[in-house]
C-alpha cells in the first residue's frame, strides 16, 4: 500500500517534470496557458487521485495537477481558504464548514466521484451467510465471543482488523463498531489481531475456519467467503457488489467526494468530466474501489 | 627506521582510537535524540495513562503495559527456544562432531544466520500458524508462541557461532586431564568444558536475547498484533511487541503529536531493557572472571 503510494508519487512526480520540460512539437498549436490544478483532501482518496492525476495529465501535457494528502477535514478547509481547487472528501461537507465557505465568498460545490465498499469476510467453511450490522459490531467489540451466538458452530470468533493508521479501519470503527453514531464510544475488543496488511487478513481468513475479517471490496479475492450485511434486523441482507453500493443497498459504503469552489469553469471542469467518465472510472475498480455508474 | 614509521603509526593509532570513540559518541547521540522526542510524551500525559492496559493510540489511550508484557513473553519463549537448541548445536559441533562434520555444519549455520527475517515471517505466516492452529487447537496461530518460536529460529544462529568460539577457545588441556582423571565424556563437557566456557557461552546468551527483543518484522508477521495483557496461557495467545508497535504506527503518525512521543518513549523503554540485559550480562561475566582468578592465583 505504502510502496505503491511511493511509486505513485514518484510516477507522478517524473509525470509533472516530464511535461514541465516538454518541447512543444513544431505545427501544434501551444496551449495558450498551462493549466494548473491543486487537488488536496482525504488519505483515503489519496492514491485514486494520484492515478487521476496521473493518466490525466498524459493525455493533456497542458494541465499540471498536485495531490496531497491530509484529510478530509484539511482538504475541505484549504477550499474554505481558497488555496486549492478540488477538495477531496471521504464525507459529505458539514454544515458549518459551508457556512465558513459562503462567509468567505466560496459556494461548495459537491461531486461524487466514486464509492467505497467494506466487505466482511469470513472461511468458506464456516457457515454463517448474513449478519446484521449490530451483529457485526457486537463479534467485533468483544460481546460476542463465540460462532454459535450468530447462529454459527461452536466455534471462537477470532477478531481481524487492518492496523489503526489504515482509513479503512477507522472507516470501521466509526460506521459498523459504533454503527454511525458520532456519541457512540466502542471500541474494538483488545484482543482483536491487527494485521499490517490485507494481505495477511486475507492469508488468516483463508486458513482459518474462526476468523472473521473485512477489507476493502475490491481487495477481496475468491477463495473468502464474503457475507451479507443488513443494517437492521428488519431490513434485508445484502451482498456487496458494484450494483448493490451504487444503489444504496448495501449498508457499509459511502460516497467519495470532490468539492470545488463554485461550479467549476476550464480545466477543472474538463477534468471533473473526465473523472466521471468511463476511463477513470476504471481506475477506480483497478485501486479496489466502486465505480459510480456500473459497467 | 624509526623517524619513517612514526608517522603513519600515529595516524593509525588515531584513527583506531577515534573509531573506538565513535561507537559512544553515536550510541549517546542516539540515546540523546530518543529522550529529546520520547521525553515529551511524559509531561504531555499523566504516567497513569502510560502505566494503563489499553492500547488505541487513534482514541488517546497510550497504554503500555501490553506492549512491554508483549515483548517480554515473546522474547522469553524466544530465549527457551534459542538457549538450549544454541548451546546444545555449539556443544555437538565444537565437543562432538569430528572434524568433517563441522566444517559443514559452521557454514550452514551462518547461512541460517543471514535468512532475511522478513522471508521467516513469510513461512510462519504461510506455514507456522497455520500449523499450530490445528496440532494445538488454537483460536488462531498468529500467536506469541509462533512469534517465539520464529525468534528463536532467528536467534540460535548467533548463540551457536558465539558459543562454539568459546567453547572452542577451551584449552585442550582441561578436556584431557578431565578424561585422564576418568570422567566421562559427558562429565567433561558438562562439568569442565562447558563452566570454563561460561562467559563466552553467556554473552551468546544475551546477544541471542537482544537479537530477538529488537527483532520487528517477522514478528509483527506472525504475532497478530493484539495489545492484551497476558493471562497464565499468555504464550498461546496473541501479542503486541514493542518494536511493532513502532514499525506499524511510526509511519502514519503525525510528527510532534502526542502519539509521535509516546513511540519514541516506547523506543526509550526498548532501550533500556537491552541496556539492562548488556550490564546483567557483563556484570555476572566479570564476576565469575573475578572468581576464577582468585581461585587461580
Amino acid at each position: 500500500m505504502k510502496t505503491a503510494r511511493l511509486l505513485l508519487c514518484i510516477l507522478s512526480l517524473i509525470a509533472l517534470s516530464g511535461c514541465a520540460n516538454a518541447t512543444v512539437p513544431a505545427g501544434q498549436p501551444t496551449p495558450a496557458t498551462a493549466a494548473y490544478i491543486e487537488n488536496k483532501g482525504s488519505d483515503t482518496i489519496v492514491n485514486l487521485a494520484l492515478a487521476w492525476a496521473e493518466s490525466y495529465q498524459a493525455l493533456h501535457p497542458e494541465v499540471r495537477i498536485s495531490v496531497t494528502g491530509g484529510g478530509s477535514g484539511t482538504g475541505i478547509a484549504a477550499l474554505i481558504n481558497g488555496t486549492v481547487d478540488l477538495a477531496n472528501a471521504s464525507r459529505q461537507i458539514k454544515a458549518e464548514e459551508t457556512a465558513d465557505a459562503l462567509a468567505n465568498g466560496i459556494t461548495p460545490v459537491e461531486h461524487t466521484i466514486a464509492r467505497d465498499a467494506i466487505a466482511v469476510i469470513v472461511n468458506p467453511q464456516n457457515p454463517i451467510q448474513q449478519l446484521t450490522l449490530q451483529q457485526i459490531s457486537d463479534i467485533y467489540s468483544g460481546k460476542i465471543d463465540n460462532w454459535l451466538e450468530v447462529g454459527g458452530e461452536d466455534r471462537p470468533i477470532v477478531r481481524l482488523s487492518r492496523e489503526t493508521n489504515s482509513g479503512t479501519h477507522v472507516y470501521f470503527l466509526e460506521q459498523v463498531l459504533r454503527l454511525g453514531q458520532s456519541d457512540n464510544k466502542t471500541l474494538f475488543a483488545a484482543n482483536t489481531l491487527l494485521l499490517p496488511s490485507s494481505e495477511g487478513i486475507t492469508a488468516e481468513v483463508r486458513d482459518n475456519p474462526n476468523a472473521i475479517g473485512y477489507d476493502g471490496l475490491g481487495y477481496v479475492t475468491p477463495d473468502v467467503k464474503v457475507i451479507a450485511v443488513a443494517k437492521d434486523a428488519s431490513s434485508p441482507y445484502i451482498f456487496p457488489s458494484a450494483e448493490s453500493v451504487n444503489a444504496g443497498q448495501y449498508p457499509i459504503s459511502r460516497d467519495l467526494y470532490m468539492y470545488t469552489a463554485g461550479e467549476p469553469t476550464g480545466a477543472v471542469k474538463a477534468y471533473l468530466d473526465w473523472i466521471v467518465g468511463p476511463e477513470a472510472q476504471e481506475i477506480v475498480t483497478e485501486l479496489g474501489f466502486v465505480p459510480i455508474k456500473s459497467p | 627506521m624509526k623517524s619513517t614509521s612514526t608517522w603513519p603509526e600515529f595516524l593509525i593509532t588515531r584513527l583506531i582510537k577515534a573509531s573506538g570513540y565513535s561507537a559512544i559518541v553515536f550510541v549517546a547521540l542516539i540515546f540523546y535524540f530518543l529522550l529529546n522526542e520520547g521525553a515529551p510524551a511524559l509531561f504531555k500525559t499523566p504516567l497513569s495513562s502510560l502505566l494503563s492496559t489499553r492500547w488505541y493510540p487513534i482514541e488517546n489511550y497510550f497504554g503500555l503495559l501490553p506492549l512491554i508484557s508483549g515483548s517480554l513473553i515473546v522474547t522469553l519463549g524466544a530465549a527457551l527456544v534459542a538457549v538450549p537448541f544454541g548451546i546444545g548445536t555449539a556443544v555437538f559441533m565444537s565437543e562432538i562432531a569430528p572434524r568433517w562434520l563441522r566444517e559443514i555444519l559452521k557454514p550452514l549455520v551462518e547461512v541460517l544466520g543471514g535468512l532475511p527475517s522478513v522471508v521467516l515471517g513469510f513461512l510462519g505466516i504461510l506455514l507456522l500458524a497455520p500449523f499450530l492452529r490445528r496440532a494445538l487447537d488454537l483460536p488462531t496461530g498468529l500467536s506469541a508462541l509462533a512469534g517465539a518460536l520464529l525468534l528463536g529460529g532467528i536467534a540460535v544462529p548467533t548463540v551457536v557461532s558465539v558459543a562454539e568460539d568459546a567453547l572452542d577457545s577451551v584449552p585442550r588441556s582441561y578436556r584431557d586431564a578431565a578424561l585422564a582423571l576418568g570422567a566421562t565424556r559427558w562429565q567433561t563437557i558438562w562439568r569442565v568444558t562447558l563452566p570454563a566456557a561460561r562467559s563466552g557461552v553467556l554473552t551468546a546468551v544475551m546477544l541471542g536475547i537482544g537479537r530477538a527483543i529488537g527483532e520487528t518484522m517477522a514478528v509483527m508477521m506472525v504475532t497478530g498484533n493484539a495489545a492484551v495483557m497476558p493471562s497464565l496461557l499468555a504464550l498461546f495467545h496473541p501479542a503486541r511487541t514493542m518494536t511493532a508497535t513502532i514499525a506499524a504506527e511510526m509511519g502514519e503518525v503525525a510528527n510532534g503529536s502526542l502519539h509521535y512521543h509516546v513511540l519514541f518513549f516506547i523506543g526509550i523503554v526498548l532501550f533500556l531493557i537491552s541496556l539492562a540485559i548488556n550490564v546483567t550480562a557483563s556484570a555476572v561475566v566479570f564476576r565469575q572472571k573475578k572468581r576464577a582468578e582468585r581461585i587461580l592465583s
